[in-house]
């Protein structure tokens, strides 16, 4: 018993010394982390999170570096994952450097992950997370640019309803953020006064013949998917396949040209194929056109969705340290302040908007977008047409 | 001495024909039997009524008009798992141990049949093909992931399985688990590198998402996609080739002579060693071929599209007795049914509270219950035990 004991103690001192050491030293990095899925089924959005953020950091860290900070990317892969999220959460509140970070693409990693953000104060502002879960627990430090599920699954159910539909099928994916919206799709549909004939959940990718045997015979004039494109886009061509013609009608984790990829002309077919979603493509948004050519010039890609929103979380988070730092004389802020500067900023202008932040961390007005997918060619997907746009203030 | 090898035993190839079609009319019969009692039991229930009031039709009637689509759904898919089972049940016939890395085997086939036909598309060769090149262009996919299969299963064997083929199974069984995540990394790995893509996704070409119609009930019409008579009518003539090859041939009957005693048959001059490697090619060939064809049926991969087919396999061939070949085909079609037949009525009968997504557990219930009184699966006998 003794020996590990005494190898243990000073092991733990030198430990201690260390960081201490560490924390003595005057730094001079900030870093802003990103949290979003850079491998697997997500990464064609959740690499250009990383990107939208790089971008930001390039081009608006200037005034921080004039002041003598050095700001950097430290961008971590959340494989779309809670265990994965939680766990990179972790490593990122034990680096001091980290003031901020930008994140994450699933809700359902958001949740657990930023439990650990706020056990640590450290401000998160997220691109895309629209669980109304993420702020109604009304952290300090945890924000968002886009609007929430229970206003789009009822903005998508308000459209099912303008189109004519009577009767839907509703499915999730068993996740925080599809099972969510599907309960506000199925919600505002009954108020509506559309019959819901169906509610299901279902992990299935692949084989979607059992499930749809019990769509096909109620026989809905549109078919709700709440959750994500890998699912939905090869549900809706099982469907078309099966002789469905009704309208295909989704959120926005539908919003990727993977989905047109999959699913191709399947999305023409029949009433066609419409999503809700929180972020219009680039070009709805009349000061997002530099950005645009800027990350085509860096990146050698169109921004997928969501990287104008990151590009704006950053600049956000960058402005909040710029404040903070101000306000302690010129040394670094404590994380809790970075959080406070955040909620502080009022009518900030960003390329996608002008964002104020509510008590809760909602931009007190929401955009939503209903959008019709108008070619089967994933190159063509940001020129699909906008059905509607609303601009909703966050449920008090 | 006479040589079988020649002449074609005829019997060879209609007896499985029959055993087939006798296991797809039992599955099919004593399901759609099941579900008819539950729809008689069901009549006036809270179900029913909801039935009535949303879709104006009887549980009974609404039981029927689904029942013909829900069968041939469960006939298709119940003949990729027995494909695939094929390969594991092959495998424990011979070394007595899983071979987990078979859902990859799978996943490579499929990726290297649905590759070769992007890359024939780009070539535009797809596009103009008639039906009967588009038939053709299909079969080169499929030799083409049947080779791919078969030889990386032989890799494996060689550098995974051989080198522990006297250790305890369990050991060869963790190493048949690392070889498994090993493959799934280096599918994603080369697909980054090359496509730069996570998702595949088969070219549209010929006729095979059209429609068959079988026959009509009154205004009903009951129809089959092209490629899912493609599926069973390819997994039908592998399944033949399969019996033939082991039944009746001079190389099956020293893979069974190796199965029943290595060192015997060592003794007797057969290479033991080279009979292996035989068993592992023609299991992930036929793993590959079921790859292909689960990728024309469901049209999209990604590299982990092997996990739950494997694994819903891996389950079929317990059901029927591992070891056993044609109780792989029978736990395929038994598995595909109630799969098939849980996914269509699980939700409609208990009002939505269980839904589709419960199909999986119904189908492994019903495993454990079968396991519980038949140990050795459907058709498995008591295999002695080794010393």
């Amino acid at each position: 018993m003794r020996k590990p004991l005494s190898l243990f103690a000073p092991t733990l001192a030198t430990l201690v010394l260390l960081l201490a050491a560490g924390c003595d030293k005057e730094n001079k990095t900030i870093k802003i982390a990103t949290q979003s899925p850079l491998s697997g089924a997500m990464s064609v959005i959740g690499s250009d999170i990383k990107s939208g953020t790089q971008l930001a950091i390039d081009q608006l860290g200037g005034p921080l570096t004039k002041m003598g900070y050095k700001v950097e990317l430290a961008p971590f892969d959340d494989q779309g994952n809670p265990d994965t999220g939680v766990a990179n959460a972790k490593n990122i509140v034990s680096d001091p450097a980290v003031l901020g970070v930008v994140g994450h693409y699933n809700s359902g990693v958001r949740i657990p992950s930023s439990e650990e953000y706020h056990a640590a104060n450290l401000c998160n502002v997220s691109p895309a997370n629209t669980n109304p879960k993420v702020t109604e627990r009304g952290y300090a430090e945890i924000n968002r640019v886009c609007g929430r599920d229970d206003v789009q699954g009822a903005v998508g159910a308000q459209f099912a309803k303008s189109k004519g539909i009577k009767t839907a099928y509703v499915l999730h994916d068993k996740t925080a953020y599809g099972q969510g919206i599907a309960e506000y799709f199925k919600k505002e549909a009954e108020t509506q006064g559309m019959k819901v004939v169906g509610f299901a959940g279902t992990e299935e990718k692949a084989n979607f013949d059992a499930i749809l045997s019990p769509i096909i015979a109620a026989k809905p004039e549109c078919i709700y998917f709440g959750g994500m494109f890998d699912q939905a886009a090869v549900l809706y061509k099982q469907a078309r396949q099966k002789g469905f013609k009704g309208m295909c009608l989704s959120d926005d984790g539908f919003d990727s040209p993977d989905a047109a990829k999959i699913a191709g002309d399947a999305l023409m077919q029949g009433a066609g194929t419409y999503f809700s979603t929180v972020s219009g493509p680039a070009s709805v948004y009349p000061d997002a056109a530099k950005f645009v050519t800027d990350f085509k010039a860096k990146f050698n890609n169109n921004p997928q969705p969501f990287a104008a929103q990151s590009y704006d979380c950053t600049a956000i988070l960058l402005k909040a340290i710029e404040n903070a730092i101000t306000a302690n004389g010129g040394k670094l802020p404590a994380r809790a302040d970075v959080g406070k500067a955040v909620r502080a900023l009022q009518n900030f202008k960003g390329v996608t908007g002008t964002y104020t932040f509510n008590a809760k961390g909602d931009p007190t007005t929401g955009k939503y977008f209903v959008i019709q997918v108008t070619s089967p060619d994933p190159a063509s997907w940001a020129t699909n047409k906008i059905d509607q746009t609303l601009s909703i203030a966050p449920p008090k | 001495m006479r040589h079988f090898m020649g002449s074609v035993n005829l019997r060879q190839i209609l007896m499985p024909i029959g055993q087939m079609a006798i296991f797809v009319t039992g599955a099919g019969l004593l399901c759609s039997a099941v579900m008819l009692v539950l729809a008689l039991l069901f009549r006036g229930s809270g179900a029913d009524q909801v039935l009535q009031a949303t879709q104006g039709v009887g549980i009974l009637t609404y039981t029927l008009n689904s029942l013909p689509q829900v069968l041939i759904d469960g006939v298709t898919i119940g003949f990729v798992y027995a494909a695939i089972a094929l390969g594991y049940t092959m495998v424990y016939g011979v070394l007595q141990f899983i071979n987990f890395a078979h859902s990859e085997i799978f996943a490579i086939g499929a990726f290297c049949g649905v590759e070769s036909l992007i890359a024939l598309n780009g070539l535009g060769v797809l596009a103009k093909a008639s039906a009967m090149g588009s038939f053709l262009y299909l079969g080169l996919a499929l030799v083409i992931g049947m080779a791919a299969s078969g030889g990386m299963a032989v890799l494996v064997e060689r550098v995974a399985y051989r080198p522990l083929r006297s250790s305890p199974t369990l050991i060869a069984l963790i190493s048949a688990i690392g070889v498994s995540f090993a493959l799934q990394d280096i599918i994603r790995l080369v697909e980054s590198m090359t496509s730069g893509q996570f998702y595949r996704v088969i070219p549209t070409f010929g006729n095979f998402d059209e429609r068959i119609t079988l026959f009509r009930i009154g205004s009903k019409i009951i129809d089959i996609q092209v490629k899912s008579v493609v599926v069973i009518l390819a997994a039908v003539v592998m399944l033949v080739a399969l019996n033939y090859l082991v039944g009746s041939t001079k190389v099956g009957k020293a893979i069974r002579a190796v199965s029943q005693d290595k060192n015997t048959a060592a003794l007797m001059g057969i290479n033991v060693n080279a009979m292996i490697s035989l068993t592992f090619l023609v299991g992930g060939s036929l793993g590959g071929a079921a790859g292909v064809l689960y990728a024309l049926k469901f049209t999209r991969i990604d590299p982990f599209v092997g996990f739950m087919p494997g694994i819903k396999a891996f389950a079929a061939a317990v059901l029927g007795g591992i070891g056993n070949l044609t109780g792989a085909l029978l736990g395929g079609m038994v598995l595909g049914m109630i799969e098939s037949f849980a996914g269509a009525y699980l939700g409609t009968y208990t009002m939505g509270s269980f839904g589709a997504e419960y199909k999986d557990m119904v189908a492994f219930l019903i495993l454990i219950l079968v396991i519980v009184f038949r140990p050795n699966g459907l058709l498995g006998e008591q295999v002695s035990q080794k010393a």
